[in-house]
C-alpha cells in the first residue's frame, strides 16, 4: 500500500470511529462504514486538510469508497 | 438550573453594553469568557472585574482574516476548545436608502452578518467533531419588523435569522444548537441621547410599559446556552417587551 493509502485508512478510522479491518479500498464511506453526509464532508475536509490538496464540491461528491478518496488524492498530487 | 460551569465561551463585540452584560452573566452561570471587540482597554477592564476565568481576544471584525482567526485565538488563550459562541457584534450606519452609500450597506452586512459566519463556521468545525456546542447570535426586533433609515441593518438582522436555521439543520444531527435572541429597544449609550419626547413615545408602544435593559438579552442568551435548553434550535427569542409579537 502506498503512503497516501496509509494516511487515508488512519484518517477514515479516526473519524468514523470503525474497526481498521473494515476500511478496505471497496467499503462505501456510507453503506459500509456508517457514515452520514456530515461525516463524509468532515472526511473531505480532513483529507484536504492532511494532503494540502484542495477537492471541490463536484469532486466530493463522487468520493463514495475508500478508493475512490485514495486516487483522487494520488492524481493530485502526482499532477 | 442553567449552569455553565466548565464552559468556555467566546462572546463578540464584548466592550459594548449589552455584549458586557452577556459575558458577565454567562461568567456568573460559570463559564470561563473570552471577551472580544477592538477596544482592548473596555475588554481588560471588564476581563479586570470579572476576575478568574476571563480573558481577551482583540479582533476587528471588519477584517475577514481577524474574523476567520477569532475562533482559534479565543480557544488559544483559554486553552480549551469552544463550548458556546456569542455573536453579539455589530454596527449601524443608519440613513435612509436614497442616502445610503455602498460602504453604509458594505460595512453593515460586513460585520453584522458577514463575520458571524466566519465565526460560526469556523467554531463549527470543532463542536461537529465535539458532538457538543451552541451558537448564539443577537439579531433584532427590526430584523423581522424593518425599519426606516435601516435598510442594511434590517437586511444584516433578517439575514442572521435565515443563516441560523440553515446552520441548525446541518448541525442538528451533531447536538449542535444555533439560535437567535433578538432584542427590542434596549437602554444603552446609544439610546440615552434620545430626546425625551421620542423615549415616551418608544416606551408607549411596548406592552410591558419600559425600555429593555442588558440584563433581559442577557438572559435569552444563559438559556439558550444552557443543558437545559438541549432541544431548541433554529428559534429567534424575541425579547422585546411585547412590542413586537411574531
Amino acid at each position: 500500500m502506498s503512503d497516501i493509502a496509509d494516511k487515508v485508512k488512519k484518517i477514515v478510522v479516526e473519524h468514523l470511529g470503525v474497526d481498521e479491518s473494515k476500511v478496505t479500498p471497496d467499503a462505501s464511506f456510507i453503506d459500509d462504514l456508517g457514515a452520514d453526509s456530515l461525516d463524509t464532508v468532515e472526511l473531505v475536509m480532513a483529507f484536504e486538510e492532511a494532503f494540502s490538496v484542495e477537492i471541490p464540491e463536484d469532486a466530493a461528491e463522487k468520493i463514495a469508497t475508500v478508493k475512490d478518496a485514495i486516487d483522487y488524492i494520488e492524481k493530485q498530487k502526482a499532477a | 438550573m442553567f449552569s455553565l460551569s466548565g464552559k468556555i465561551a467566546l462572546v463578540t463585540g464584548a466592550s459594548g453594553g449589552i455584549g458586557a452584560a452577556i459575558a458577565r452573566q454567562l461568567h456568573a452561570q460559570g463559564a470561563t469568557v473570552v471577551l472580544s471587540g477592538t477596544r482592548e482597554a473596555a475588554l481588560q477592564e471588564l476581563a479586570d472585574s470579572l476576575g478568574e476565568r476571563a480573558y481577551i481576544a482583540v479582533a476587528n471584525l471588519s477584517d475577514p482574516a481577524e474574523a476567520d482567526g477569532l475562533v482559534a485565538k479565543a480557544e488559544a488563550v483559554a486553552g480549551a476548545p469552544l463550548d458556546i459562541l456569542v455573536n453579539n457584534a455589530g454596527l449601524t450606519r443608519d440613513t435612509l436608502a436614497i442616502r445610503m452609500k455602498d460602504s453604509d450597506w458594505s460595512q453593515v452586512l460586513t460585520v453584522d452578518l458577514e463575520s458571524p459566519f466566519r465565526l460560526a463556521r469556523a467554531a463549527l468545525k470543532g463542536m461537529l467533531r465535539r458532538r457538543a456546542g451552541r451558537i448564539i447570535s443577537i439579531a433584532s426586533v427590526v430584523g423581522t419588523t424593518g425599519n426606516a433609515g435601516q435598510a442594511n441593518y434590517a437586511a444584516a438582522k433578517a439575514g442572521i435569522v435565515g443563516m441560523s436555521k440553515s446552520l441548525a439543520q446541518e448541525a442538528g444531527p451533531r447536538g449542535v444548537t444555533v439560535n437567535v435572541v433578538a432584542p427590542g429597544f434596549i437602554e444603552t449609550p446609544m439610546t440615552d441621547v434620545l430626546p425625551e419626547a421620542v423615549r415616551e413615545k418608544l416606551v408607549g408602544s411596548i406592552p410591558l410599559g419600559r425600555m429593555g435593559n442588558t440584563g433581559d438579552v442577557a438572559s435569552a442568551v444563559v438559556y439558550l446556552a444552557s443543558e437545559e435548553a438541549a432541544w431548541v434550535t433554529g428559534t429567534t427569542l424575541h425579547v422585546n417587551g411585547g412590542m413586537a409579537m411574531v
